[in-house]
């Protein structure tokens, strides 16, 4: 029944690495899932770690603390390429929710409807990871491994995520049953750059249709060059050879594959709008 | 590390008190806050951070407590409901709002929901219905329809109350304050802090053989004071809620039945239960059928009824068969609906102890009576020695009739001696408590060449689960219904409840008539589409009228109000369709419907007695007591009923002290259920009223015409300019002056067809249902819902509104996303209900078209708003799309589908 709450890195590491804790940030992902059960006899609290705190800019992109919650997400001054993971944070269960789940408890939760992940998938987000064997970091691709597993090793912590500085306007959509508190059927987050009414360039990932959320590489080279209007046949003709869809209590999978197309379209059509606005 | 609090303690600020109480770090903050902290208004719902009851605001912020490590709170400020209403100006205005709109139903949701919008409050933001919805959308409840909720944020302010009238005057909840202010007390609320905890072992599979290992040695081992197990009841292991049907265990003997149905139960201090090392049982999974068509495959779940058929149902009138040979149209279909969960945010709770040779059990309850006899029987006991204390009621819909939690108190009570307390868990309260029962229904419907309907037949199958529960209920109460409130010259209707491997089927808000209205009524749209005829004008050319005979036989001469209802949505309609026309002229993807559905439902038994008595007296002191019996679940008995008395006493409300149920203080008023309290209980009130009227007025020698003062020791009656003063002198009894009156509501039985008169009166309803369908994505977005509705006389509108809007939403839920799956949506995330944002504005329009029997004309009206919503939904996205769905959930997935099958997609 121990809850230590460790002050610096170094103290979080090497209360970990004396084995028999597990870590907590927000709780929203730990303790639901203990059913009715009790909580683990020994909690390493992450949120007073003053390493894992704020969202800051720094030579190559955005550093977002290990321990920001996605409340902090909403409210931080960000621009525009940063909209999807926005609407993403809007979206995460609810403001109680968003108040003290992090964006990296969400990765290291690595459920496959994660709401966080496409987002972070289309900005090219990097994990930065402490542990027993020095710092290290991983494209987001390479952190998730499956659903419920990631490449946190033994010892570690993830300490922040890495956001390169892009061009580009981002922009999440999800599909669900209700209109809050809802587990993803689908959800997609991309980051469009568009120049002159034509798609520079831009990033597509899909939620809740694959064991892990993927990048859709070939639907993002066919959109390169492609006006608004071309979208949805762009879309429509895409393989999408990435996605693996189940059949859940939420949907089947041919519903899945199928309604994810027009998911896209509107994602990506939404960052036109942001982008006019801005 | 800090530690700022003594070890083992944890310090913060709570409602501006410093506090240190003793704690695990690693506990959820919501049991500490309530368990140690005394903070008893945060409420435990799910214990997942899937309903939001539980919402305090940590250093400002709204977080879930239930899901918040205890020791992250150490040295910060926390604020739950209570101490907001207390001290906070925003909280005040904002209770003031929820009493003015009446917005706290139940009340179980109100902490989470006025926490979250103080939060939004203090932000000083702009305020719309969509803000109010994003900052409040983590917060469930499943009474209110969240309307008045949305209407008393937007509202917040010091505005006053009406708090004063009689029947018809939408006074504010007389029991509204405390479940505003945090200081309600629910059915996990009121056992001693010394109460054992009981915990019932659970068998993981839907059908299983079980055998325990050495459960003294485990006892012992573990430290815990009593294991029940099924040889341990001392009277009969079985109960049930109709005579002749009780056939549920306490806990299982031999077999499990159906999945986390209760083997045995543990009892002990709360911290040895929650670390118990695995119970001593090991279960051998047997073949089960989860759904009727399997059911003739497998074992009779219960001796006697043969093919695991519980029972059937029948009404028959005129010859169906040559009806529809000599019909212009018939139409046909089949249509199924799943197990609906009531999903009330309060889970199941009781306490008990003994006193001598009794038991007490608080419970939250919809039959405090029923539960009493039904203890007894258990207990072997006679029913005087169990008093049933119920506690607020988070919600009920049917479900709370039932036993739960109640009997493993009352066993563990009178065997130890000692208080004791259990409360469901989220999984326990889905996976066993009762449920809708899913149907399979097939109808044929036809009308003549002008329209007029000749005959309708119909064959429904129910799962009714392990258990009877209430499934005869719903068997015998579909036949007479499932004409709907039409004219139906000749008629079939069968119906069957079969057992299977599953959660009991038992009472839900309709006992089994919004299954069949969802057959019912989109049949009704295809006949109007063969004929020609507008829909709502196809459904004002059949719908019954006074005079007309009802599928039974019985002929009501006044108060059958449907005609009026479906001419209240007229104009409606009209702009609905010319709107959605317009509309869908232009928008290719998007496509807008407007859909109608007409319902009825017969208050009370199915033609059988069900009695409600209410009491009243004077003291010599000149308080007037009023013991009212009818649980209030939220529907707003305990106003209601006090607006009649006083109405038929010729007093005002606020002169009446209301003694609320007790077994031992309140005659039996019969349960909380069939739309039976305001017409059942409301007539024995107005009959209790007038007959201590009567008595007054015959010891003044005054006539009915006078106005009765109550004073301090004396009664004043003024007639004509003159006042008389009668002194109250000390009776045999408590009072001065005292009544009792009874009612019971005059029905016939039904012969071998069905035929006969059933109830003593009908509600009736139509509603008009206007949405978009995303063609692509199969998602349906409900704009409005219009509701009319036949109350006979509205006791107080404000109310009647509050039960229209809260039905329309489990109506929205039956028709677009809920589905109970055993074993698979047994928690609030998986099993999904509407949120605030799902619920659309909904305008309702009372009808008052009087009744023959309803005190001052008014009728039942709980069941009579979720009939009409799915089908009326059905409808629209048939009307917006083409595409009918006969399978519920209409979920987007099945939607889609649907589209895709029938081409009825954008180019």
């Amino acid at each position: 029944m121990t809850l230590h709450r460790p002050e610096s890195l170094e103290d979080a590491l090497a209360l970990l690495g004396q084995g028999g804790a597990r870590l907590l940030a927000g709780g929203t992902d730990l303790y639901p899932a203990l059913r009715d059960g009790p909580p683990p006899p020994a909690l390493i609290d992450l949120t007073g770690v003053p390493d894992l705190q704020g969202i800051r800019r720094d030579a190559s992109g955005w550093r977002i603390g290990g321990a920001v919650t996605w409340r902090q997400i909403l409210r931080a001054e960000l621009p525009p390429l940063f909209a999807g993971l926005k609407a993403a944070a809007r979206e995460v269960g609810s403001v109680q929710i968003q108040s003290t789940g992090t964006v990296a408890g969400n990765l290291c939760n690595a459920s496959p409807a994660a709401d966080g992940v496409p987002a972070l998938l289309a900005l090219e987000a990097e994990v930065a990871l402490a542990g027993p064997e020095g710092p290290r970091r991983l494209p987001l691709a390479e952190f998730l491994l499956g659903p419920r597993r990631t490449a946190l090793c033994e010892g570690e912590i993830v300490t922040a995520l890495h956001v390169p500085d892009r061009a580009g306007t981002g922009g999440f959509g999800k599909l669900g049953a209700r209109r809050y508190l809802v587990i993803s059927i689908a959800m997609v987050g991309v980051v469009v750059d568009w120049q002159q009414g034509r798609i520079a360039a831009a990033r597509v990932a899909v939620g809740a249709c694959s064991p892990v959320a993927v990048r859709l590489g070939a639907l993002e080279a066919a959109l390169v060059g492609q006006r608004a209007t071309d979208l949805r046949a762009v879309v429509a003709a895409a393989p999408l050879p990435e996605l693996a869809p189940i059949d859940d209590v939420r949907a089947s999978a041919d519903y899945r594959r199928d309604a994810v197309r027009p998911l896209i379209h509107d994602t990506l059509h939404k960052t036109l709008e942001v982008s006019h606005v801005a | 590390m800090s530690l700022d609090a003594p070890l083992g303690h944890i310090g913060f600020t709570l409602n501006g008190a410093e506090v240190t109480v003793p704690a695990a770090a690693t506990a959820r903050l919501s049991e500490v806050l309530r368990d140690q902290a005394g903070a008893g208004d945060v409420k435990v719902g799910c214990n997942a951070g899937d309903c939001g009851a539980c919402t305090v605001l940590l250093d400002g912020a709204p977080v879930c407590a239930c899901i918040t490590a205890a020791g992250q709170a150490q040295g910060r400020v926390i604020e739950t409901q209570a101490g907001l209403v207390a001290r906070d100006a925003d909280a005040r205005r904002l209770a003031q709002a929820f009493q003015r709109h009446q917005a706290a139903q139940c009340g179980i949701c109100t902490p989470g929901m006025m926490v979250s919008a103080v939060a939004l409050l203090r932000e000083r933001a702009p305020l719309d219905e969509g803000a109010v919805a994003d900052a409040l959308g983590g917060v469930l409840c499943r009474c209110t329809g969240y309307r008045k909720i949305i209407a008393a944020v937007l509202d917040a302010s010091d505005a006053p109350l009406l708090t004063e009238g009689g029947v018809g005057a939408s006074i504010a909840r007389l029991d509204g304050w405390p479940k505003v202010a945090g200081t309600e007390r629910f059915g996990d609320d009121v056992a001693p802090g010394d109460a054992l905890v009981v915990k019932a072992i659970r068998a993981p599979h839907h059908r299983a053989a079980f055998t325990f290992g050495d459960l003294e040695a485990y006892r012992r081992q573990t430290g815990l004071d009593l294991i029940l197990t099924a040889a341990d009841i001392p009277g009969r292991n079985a109960f049930g809620v109709i005579p002749g049907f009780e056939d549920q265990p306490v806990l299982a003997e031999t077999e499990t039945r159906f999945r986390l149905e209760a083997v045995a139960a543990v009892v002990g201090r709360a911290e040895i239960v929650a670390n118990l090392p695995p119970f001593p049982v090991s279960y051998t999974e047997l073949p089960a059928a989860l759904i009727p068509s399997e059911a003739g495959a497998v074992a009779d779940l219960h001796p006697g009824r043969e093919g695991n058929v519980m029972c059937r149902g029948h009404v028959s009138r005129g010859d169906a068969a040559a009806a529809f040979a000599a019909s212009a149209h018939v139409v046909e279909g089949h249509f199924s609906t799943g197990f609906i969960e009531h999903g009330y945010i309060e889970p199941e709770a009781a306490s008990a102890r003994r006193i001598g040779d009794r038991v007490e059990v608080s419970c939250c309850t919809q039959a405090p009576y029923m539960n009493r006899d039904g203890l007894a029987g258990i207990l072997g006991l006679a029913p005087e020695a169990v008093r049933i204390l119920p506690t607020a009621v988070g919600g009920g819909f049917g479900s709370k009739l039932d036993l739960t939690a109640q009997p493993f108190v009352a066993l563990a009570a009178w065997r130890l001696g000692r208080p004791v307390r259990m409360a469901y868990s989220r999984v326990e309260s889905i996976a066993t408590s009762t449920k809708r029962h899913p149907s399979e229904t097939y109808m044929q419907i036809g009308c003549d060449a002008t329209g007029r309907i000749t005959a309708a037949r119909f064959e429904g199958t129910f799962n009714t689960g392990a258990y009877a529960s209430w499934g005869p209920t719903v068997a015998n109460r579909v036949p007479i219904h499932a004409s709907g409130p039409y004219l139906t010259p000749s008629y079939q209707a069968d119906s069957a409840a079969i057992h299977t491997h599953t959660a009991p089927s038992g009472a839900f808000r309709g006992f089994g008539v919004p299954q069949s209205a969802v057959a019912q009524e989109q049949l009704y749209d295809l006949l109007a589409e063969r004929v020609g005829m507008d829909r709502l004008a196809f459904r004002r050319l059949n719908c019954l009228r006074n005079g007309d005979p009802t599928v039974t036989g019985q002929v009501f001469d006044t108060g059958m109000g449907i005609d009026a209802c479906l001419d209240a949505l007229a104009p409606h309609w009209d702009r609905a369709l010319a709107e959605a026309e317009a509309f869908n002229a232009t928008s290719t993807r998007v496509k807008r419907g407007v859909g109608i559905a007409s319902g009825w439902y017969g208050c009370g038994n199915t033609s059988m007695s069900n009695p409600s008595t209410i009491r009243a007296g004077i003291t010599a002191a000149g308080e007037i007591c009023l013991h009212q019996g009818a649980v209030d679940i939220g529907q707003g008995s305990n106003t209601v009923i006090l607006q009649i008395f006083a109405e038929a006493l010729g007093v005002p409300v606020s002169a009446i002290t209301r003694i609320g149920a007790d077994t031992d203080l309140t005659p039996d008023a019969g349960k909380t259920s069939a739309s039976r309290q305001t017409f059942v209980t409301g007539n024995a009130a107005r009959l209790c009223g007038a007959a201590l009227r009567a008595q007054i007025l015959r010891l003044g020698n005054v006539s009915d015409a006078a106005v009765i003062h109550v004073t301090p020791g004396a009664l004043e009656l003024s007639e004509g300019g003159a006042t008389r003063r009668i002194a109250l002198e000390p009776g045999a009894g408590p009072y001065a002056l005292e009544a009792s009156e009874t009612y019971d509501p005059p029905t016939t039985p039904l012969d071998a067809r069905g035929q006969g008169a059933p109830y003593a009166v009908f509600g009736t309803a139509a509603q008009m249902a206007e949405l978009e369908v995303d063609l692509d994505l199969g998602t349906v977005r409900l704009r409005h819902i219009t509701a009319a509705h036949d109350v006979g006389r509205a006791i107080n509108p404000l109310s009647a509104e509050g039960q229209i809007e809260g039905g329309v939403a489990q109506g929205l839920g039956l028709a677009l996303m809920e589905e109970f799956l055993p074993g698979r949506t047994e928690n609030l995330h998986d099993y999904l209900i509407p949120t605030m944002g799902d619920v659309p504005p909904v305008r309702s329009i009372l009808i008052e078209s009087g009744d023959a029997h309803g005190p001052y004309g008014a009728k039942g009206l709980g069941e009579h708003c979720l009939i009409p919503t799915a089908p009326a939904i059905l409808n629209a996205i048939a009307h917006a799309t083409g595409v009918r769905i006969h399978h519920l959930p209409a979920t987007p997935d099945r939607v889609r589908a649907a589209l895709l099958t029938a081409g009825k997609t954008p180019a």
